[in-house]
Protein backbone atom coordinates (compact mmCIF):
# COMPACT_ATOMS: atom_id res chain seq x y z
CA UNK A 1 0.00 0.00 0.00
CA UNK A 2 1.73 3.67 -1.15
CA UNK A 3 1.39 6.26 1.09
CA UNK A 4 -0.43 8.71 -1.41
CA UNK A 5 -0.44 8.63 -5.10
CA UNK A 6 -0.30 12.38 -6.95
CA UNK A 7 -2.77 13.36 -9.73
CA UNK A 8 -4.32 15.70 -12.00
CA UNK A 9 -8.18 17.07 -11.52
CA UNK A 10 -9.81 16.09 -15.15
CA UNK A 11 -13.14 17.40 -14.15
CA UNK A 12 -16.58 16.83 -12.15
CA UNK A 13 -19.32 14.53 -13.99
CA UNK A 14 -21.76 11.96 -12.69
CA UNK A 15 -22.13 8.42 -12.42
CA UNK A 16 -24.98 6.15 -11.88
CA UNK A 17 -24.87 3.48 -9.36
CA UNK A 18 -27.17 0.24 -10.07
CA UNK A 19 -30.24 0.95 -7.97
CA UNK A 20 -30.33 4.37 -10.27
CA UNK A 21 -28.75 7.07 -8.07
CA UNK A 22 -26.83 9.10 -9.36
CA UNK A 23 -23.52 10.26 -7.79
CA UNK A 24 -21.51 13.56 -8.39
CA UNK A 25 -17.79 12.50 -8.65
CA UNK A 26 -14.46 14.31 -9.70
CA UNK A 27 -12.67 12.41 -12.24
CA UNK A 28 -8.76 12.36 -11.16
CA UNK A 29 -6.10 10.82 -13.78
CA UNK A 30 -3.63 9.42 -10.72
CA UNK A 31 -0.44 7.94 -11.59
CA UNK A 32 1.50 6.30 -12.53
CA UNK A 33 4.20 7.93 -9.99
CA UNK A 34 7.88 7.23 -10.13
CA UNK A 35 9.15 6.63 -7.01
CA UNK A 36 12.13 9.12 -7.05
CA UNK A 37 13.60 9.28 -3.71
CA UNK A 38 13.74 7.52 -0.16
CA UNK A 39 14.30 9.24 2.83
CA UNK A 40 15.83 7.40 5.68
CA UNK A 41 16.65 8.77 9.07
CA UNK A 42 19.98 8.17 8.48
CA UNK A 43 20.98 10.08 5.70
CA UNK A 44 17.60 12.55 6.04
CA UNK A 45 16.68 12.93 9.81
CA UNK A 46 13.28 11.46 8.34
CA UNK A 47 11.15 8.73 6.60
CA UNK A 48 9.51 9.47 3.56
CA UNK A 49 9.28 8.81 -0.10
CA UNK A 50 9.17 11.44 -3.16
CA UNK A 51 7.04 10.49 -5.73
CA UNK A 52 6.98 12.31 -8.90
CA UNK A 53 4.09 12.60 -11.48
CA UNK A 54 3.64 14.14 -15.31
CA UNK A 55 6.43 14.23 -17.32
CA UNK A 56 8.14 16.85 -18.09
CA UNK A 57 9.98 17.58 -21.61
CA UNK A 58 13.67 17.52 -21.30
CA UNK A 59 14.77 20.69 -23.03
CA UNK A 60 12.33 22.48 -20.21
CA UNK A 61 13.65 20.85 -17.68
CA UNK A 62 16.73 22.54 -15.87
CA UNK A 63 19.93 19.97 -15.53
CA UNK A 64 19.22 19.35 -11.50
CA UNK A 65 16.12 18.50 -12.81
CA UNK A 66 17.10 16.24 -15.27
CA UNK A 67 20.18 14.70 -12.37
CA UNK A 68 17.50 14.07 -10.02
CA UNK A 69 15.48 11.89 -12.00
CA UNK A 70 18.66 10.51 -14.13
CA UNK A 71 22.04 10.15 -13.68
CA UNK A 72 24.23 12.75 -15.30
CA UNK A 73 27.73 13.36 -15.70
CA UNK A 74 29.03 16.06 -13.85
CA UNK A 75 32.31 16.90 -11.79
CA UNK A 76 31.03 16.80 -9.11
CA UNK A 77 30.16 13.03 -9.13
CA UNK A 78 33.65 12.40 -10.61
CA UNK A 79 34.74 13.84 -7.47
CA UNK A 80 32.66 12.04 -5.03
CA UNK A 81 33.46 8.79 -7.20
CA UNK A 82 36.92 9.20 -6.75
CA UNK A 83 36.66 10.05 -2.87
CA UNK A 84 34.54 6.44 -2.76
CA UNK A 85 31.23 8.17 -2.35
CA UNK A 86 28.22 5.81 -3.29
CA UNK A 87 25.79 7.18 -5.74
CA UNK A 88 22.42 8.03 -4.98
CA UNK A 89 19.90 5.76 -6.53
CA UNK A 90 18.07 7.30 -9.44
CA UNK A 91 15.03 6.33 -10.83
CA UNK A 92 16.30 6.90 -14.39
CA UNK A 93 12.78 8.19 -15.93
CA UNK A 94 11.78 11.68 -17.90
CA UNK A 95 11.64 14.27 -15.65
CA UNK A 96 8.77 15.24 -13.49
CA UNK A 97 6.56 17.93 -13.55
CA UNK A 98 5.00 17.80 -10.20
CA UNK A 99 6.88 15.83 -7.00
CA UNK A 100 5.50 15.46 -3.71
CA UNK A 101 6.79 13.82 -0.16
CA UNK A 102 4.64 11.09 1.48
CA UNK A 103 6.12 11.05 5.42
CA UNK A 104 6.23 7.65 6.68
CA UNK A 105 8.12 4.61 5.76
CA UNK A 106 7.19 2.32 3.81
CA UNK A 107 8.55 -0.54 1.43
CA UNK A 108 8.84 1.06 -1.96
CA UNK A 109 12.24 1.37 -3.52
CA UNK A 110 13.36 4.34 -5.72
CA UNK A 111 12.52 3.47 -9.56
CA UNK A 112 9.25 1.60 -8.03
CA UNK A 113 5.82 3.09 -9.82
CA UNK A 114 2.77 3.54 -7.74
CA UNK A 115 -0.87 3.40 -9.70
CA UNK A 116 -4.05 3.76 -8.66
CA UNK A 117 -4.33 0.32 -8.37
CA UNK A 118 -2.86 0.66 -4.93
CA UNK A 119 -6.43 2.19 -3.78
CA UNK A 120 -8.12 -0.98 -4.97
CA UNK A 121 -9.32 -1.71 -1.08
CA UNK A 122 -9.32 2.27 -0.32
CA UNK A 123 -12.89 3.13 0.87
CA UNK A 124 -12.51 6.77 1.30
CA UNK A 125 -9.47 9.63 0.68
CA UNK A 126 -8.25 12.65 1.29
CA UNK A 127 -7.48 14.56 -1.54
CA UNK A 128 -5.01 18.01 -1.26
CA UNK A 129 -5.54 21.14 -4.03
CA UNK A 130 -4.72 24.32 -4.56
CA UNK A 131 -7.95 26.40 -4.86
CA UNK A 132 -8.94 28.47 -7.19
CA UNK A 133 -7.33 32.17 -7.13
CA UNK A 134 -9.97 34.75 -6.63
CA UNK A 135 -7.44 37.38 -5.64
CA UNK A 136 -8.16 39.89 -3.28
CA UNK A 137 -11.66 39.44 -2.18
CA UNK A 138 -14.32 41.58 -0.15
CA UNK A 139 -16.12 40.08 2.59
CA UNK A 140 -19.26 39.49 1.10
CA UNK A 141 -17.70 37.09 -1.75
CA UNK A 142 -14.69 36.22 0.82
CA UNK A 143 -16.54 35.41 4.35
CA UNK A 144 -20.61 35.55 3.16
CA UNK A 145 -20.72 38.99 4.82
CA UNK A 146 -24.46 39.96 4.12
CA UNK A 147 -23.25 43.54 3.03
CA UNK A 148 -24.90 47.31 4.10
CA UNK A 149 -28.59 48.05 2.61
CA UNK A 150 -29.46 49.68 -1.01
CA UNK A 151 -30.77 52.71 0.10
CA UNK A 152 -31.78 54.58 3.80
CA UNK A 153 -28.82 56.66 3.81
CA UNK A 154 -25.94 53.62 3.56
CA UNK A 155 -23.40 55.95 1.31
CA UNK A 156 -20.91 53.79 -1.06
CA UNK A 157 -20.48 51.15 1.60
CA UNK A 158 -22.86 48.55 0.31
CA UNK A 159 -20.24 45.96 -0.17
CA UNK A 160 -18.53 46.56 3.33
CA UNK A 161 -18.71 44.85 6.61
CA UNK A 162 -20.38 46.61 9.68
CA UNK A 163 -18.36 47.25 12.70
CA UNK A 164 -15.26 45.28 13.47
CA UNK A 165 -15.47 45.65 17.33
CA UNK A 166 -16.16 48.17 20.44
CA UNK A 167 -14.44 51.44 20.79
CA UNK A 168 -12.44 52.75 23.61
CA UNK A 169 -12.48 49.35 25.15
CA UNK A 170 -10.60 47.23 23.94
CA UNK A 171 -9.49 50.20 21.19
CA UNK A 172 -7.89 47.59 18.94
CA UNK A 173 -9.52 45.21 16.82
CA UNK A 174 -9.04 41.77 17.77
CA UNK A 175 -7.19 39.16 16.20
CA UNK A 176 -8.88 36.52 13.14
CA UNK A 177 -11.72 39.58 13.09
CA UNK A 178 -12.63 38.38 9.25
CA UNK A 179 -11.98 40.83 6.90
CA UNK A 180 -11.13 41.72 3.03
CA UNK A 181 -7.90 40.02 1.66
CA UNK A 182 -6.57 37.33 -0.48
CA UNK A 183 -9.26 34.58 -1.35
CA UNK A 184 -8.09 30.55 -2.70
CA UNK A 185 -4.94 30.12 -4.27
CA UNK A 186 -4.27 28.31 -0.91
CA UNK A 187 -3.06 25.14 -0.18
CA UNK A 188 -6.76 23.42 0.71
CA UNK A 189 -7.65 19.39 1.81
CA UNK A 190 -11.01 17.54 1.52
CA UNK A 191 -11.30 14.94 3.98
CA UNK A 192 -12.91 11.60 3.97
CA UNK A 193 -13.79 11.59 0.45
CA UNK A 194 -15.88 8.56 -0.89
CA UNK A 195 -13.64 6.76 -3.55
CA UNK A 196 -16.35 5.68 -6.09
CA UNK A 197 -14.42 4.04 -8.52
CA UNK A 198 -10.97 2.86 -9.55
CA UNK A 199 -10.14 2.69 -12.85
CA UNK A 200 -6.43 0.85 -13.28
CA UNK A 201 -6.18 0.82 -16.91
CA UNK A 202 -6.67 4.40 -17.44
CA UNK A 203 -5.58 5.30 -14.20
CA UNK A 204 -8.70 7.17 -13.04
CA UNK A 205 -10.10 7.36 -9.83
CA UNK A 206 -13.67 8.91 -8.95
CA UNK A 207 -13.78 10.36 -6.29
CA UNK A 208 -17.28 11.58 -4.82
CA UNK A 209 -17.85 15.43 -4.73
CA UNK A 210 -16.08 18.10 -5.20
CA UNK A 211 -11.81 18.64 -4.84
CA UNK A 212 -10.87 21.49 -4.67
CA UNK A 213 -8.73 24.03 -7.70
CA UNK A 214 -9.41 24.16 -11.18
CA UNK A 215 -9.52 21.20 -13.79
CA UNK A 216 -6.25 20.47 -14.82
CA UNK A 217 -4.90 21.27 -11.19
CA UNK A 218 -2.56 18.89 -9.15
CA UNK A 219 -3.91 16.98 -6.36
CA UNK A 220 -2.39 15.02 -3.63
CA UNK A 221 -4.68 11.71 -2.76
CA UNK A 222 -3.93 9.51 0.48
CA UNK A 223 -5.94 7.32 2.21
CA UNK A 224 -7.44 9.45 4.81
CA UNK A 225 -6.72 10.09 8.31
CA UNK A 226 -10.28 9.97 9.42
CA UNK A 227 -11.32 7.40 11.85
CA UNK A 228 -14.89 5.93 11.62
CA UNK B 1 -7.26 14.66 -23.65
CA UNK B 2 -8.94 15.81 -20.34
CA UNK B 3 -12.13 15.28 -22.74
CA UNK B 4 -11.14 12.27 -23.68
CA UNK B 5 -10.97 11.12 -20.15
CA UNK B 6 -14.18 12.39 -19.31
CA UNK B 7 -16.05 10.34 -22.50
CA UNK B 8 -14.26 7.42 -21.09
CA UNK B 9 -15.74 7.42 -17.50
CA UNK B 10 -19.33 8.56 -18.86
CA UNK B 11 -18.96 5.94 -21.60
CA UNK B 12 -20.18 3.09 -19.28
CA UNK B 13 -23.37 5.09 -18.06
CA UNK B 14 -24.63 5.73 -21.02
CA UNK B 15 -27.66 3.98 -22.16
CA UNK B 16 -27.54 2.66 -25.81
CA UNK B 17 -31.29 2.22 -26.43
CA UNK B 18 -32.33 6.18 -26.41
CA UNK B 19 -34.67 6.43 -29.02
CA UNK B 20 -34.29 10.26 -30.58
CA UNK B 21 -36.46 12.34 -29.46
CA UNK B 22 -36.38 15.83 -29.88
CA UNK B 23 -38.03 18.92 -27.96
CA UNK B 24 -41.50 19.36 -29.13
CA UNK B 25 -42.30 15.84 -29.30
CA UNK B 26 -45.20 13.74 -27.07
CA UNK B 27 -43.76 11.45 -24.85
CA UNK B 28 -44.38 8.35 -22.63
CA UNK B 29 -41.83 7.92 -20.02
CA UNK B 30 -41.72 4.57 -17.93
CA UNK B 31 -40.23 5.31 -14.90
CA UNK B 32 -39.11 2.54 -11.99
CA UNK B 33 -40.95 3.19 -8.94
CA UNK B 34 -39.83 1.28 -5.73
CA UNK B 35 -42.77 1.30 -3.28
CA UNK B 36 -41.55 -0.64 0.04
CA UNK B 37 -39.70 -3.59 -1.90
CA UNK B 38 -41.94 -3.74 -4.92
CA UNK B 39 -41.10 -2.13 -7.99
CA UNK B 40 -43.35 -0.62 -10.75
CA UNK B 41 -43.48 1.65 -13.57
CA UNK B 42 -44.91 4.87 -13.77
CA UNK B 43 -45.36 6.16 -16.78
CA UNK B 44 -45.70 10.37 -16.89
CA UNK B 45 -46.54 11.53 -20.72
CA UNK B 46 -46.05 15.10 -22.14
CA UNK B 47 -44.14 17.20 -24.16
CA UNK B 48 -40.46 17.54 -24.00
CA UNK B 49 -40.08 21.13 -23.90
CA UNK B 50 -36.22 21.22 -22.81
CA UNK B 51 -33.34 19.22 -23.03
CA UNK B 52 -30.26 20.41 -21.61
CA UNK B 53 -26.83 18.37 -20.72
CA UNK B 54 -24.78 16.77 -22.31
CA UNK B 55 -23.05 13.56 -22.05
CA UNK B 56 -24.15 10.90 -18.81
CA UNK B 57 -25.60 14.13 -17.05
CA UNK B 58 -28.16 15.40 -20.38
CA UNK B 59 -31.26 16.07 -18.57
CA UNK B 60 -34.72 16.57 -20.57
CA UNK B 61 -38.11 18.40 -19.20
CA UNK B 62 -41.72 17.21 -19.94
CA UNK B 63 -44.87 19.34 -19.74
CA UNK B 64 -48.14 18.11 -19.11
CA UNK B 65 -51.55 19.57 -17.86
CA UNK B 66 -52.81 18.15 -14.98
CA UNK B 67 -56.40 19.21 -13.79
CA UNK B 68 -55.82 22.32 -15.52
CA UNK B 69 -52.54 22.83 -13.65
CA UNK B 70 -49.47 22.17 -15.11
CA UNK B 71 -46.89 19.75 -14.11
CA UNK B 72 -43.05 19.46 -15.32
CA UNK B 73 -40.68 17.02 -14.45
CA UNK B 74 -37.07 17.08 -15.21
CA UNK B 75 -35.58 13.36 -15.62
CA UNK B 76 -32.17 12.45 -16.10
CA UNK B 77 -31.74 10.45 -19.83
CA UNK B 78 -29.61 8.21 -18.50
CA UNK B 79 -30.48 7.15 -15.10
CA UNK B 80 -31.58 3.31 -14.82
CA UNK B 81 -34.54 4.08 -12.98
CA UNK B 82 -36.26 5.08 -16.77
CA UNK B 83 -37.31 2.04 -18.25
CA UNK B 84 -38.00 3.34 -21.94
CA UNK B 85 -39.01 6.72 -23.49
CA UNK B 86 -41.66 6.33 -26.14
CA UNK B 87 -42.03 8.67 -28.64
CA UNK B 88 -46.08 9.52 -29.22
CA UNK B 89 -45.96 12.35 -31.62
CA UNK B 90 -43.82 15.00 -32.92
CA UNK B 91 -44.32 18.47 -33.63
CA UNK B 92 -42.94 21.33 -35.48
CA UNK B 93 -40.68 24.02 -33.15
CA UNK B 94 -38.69 26.40 -33.75
CA UNK B 95 -36.80 26.89 -31.00
CA UNK B 96 -34.77 24.75 -28.84
CA UNK B 97 -36.32 25.45 -25.11
CA UNK B 98 -40.66 25.67 -25.11
CA UNK B 99 -40.91 27.76 -22.12
CA UNK B 100 -43.22 29.98 -23.95
CA UNK B 101 -45.89 27.30 -23.45
CA UNK B 102 -45.93 27.93 -19.78
CA UNK B 103 -47.57 31.35 -20.39
CA UNK B 104 -50.37 29.23 -22.14
CA UNK B 105 -53.16 27.78 -21.11
CA UNK B 106 -56.36 25.45 -23.09
CA UNK B 107 -56.31 25.23 -26.64
CA UNK B 108 -53.21 27.90 -27.28
CA UNK B 109 -50.87 24.66 -25.52
CA UNK B 110 -51.26 22.42 -28.54
CA UNK B 111 -48.01 22.34 -31.34
CA UNK B 112 -48.81 21.20 -34.81
CA UNK B 113 -47.53 17.87 -35.75
CA UNK B 114 -45.11 17.32 -37.76
CA UNK B 115 -45.09 13.93 -40.29
CA UNK B 116 -42.15 11.53 -40.09
CA UNK B 117 -40.66 10.52 -42.82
Amino acid sequence: MAPGILGKKVGMTQVYLEDGTAVPVTVIQAGPCHVLQVRTVERDGYEAVQLGFGDKPRRLAARSERGHVAKLDSKGQKKRAAAGVEPLPKADCEPQRFIREFRGSSDLEVGATVGVDSFAEVKAVDVVGTSKGRGYSGVMKRHNFAGQRATHGVKKVHRHAGGTGASAYPSRVFKGRRMAGQYGNARITMRNLQLVKVDTENHLMLVRGAVPGPNGGYVIVSQTNKVG
Amino acid sequence: MSQQLMALVEQPNLKEDVPPFEVGDTVDVHTKILEGDKERIQIFSGTVIARSGSGSREMFTVRRIVAGEGVERKFPLHSPRISKIEVKRSSVVRRAKLYFLRDRVGKAVRLKERRRG
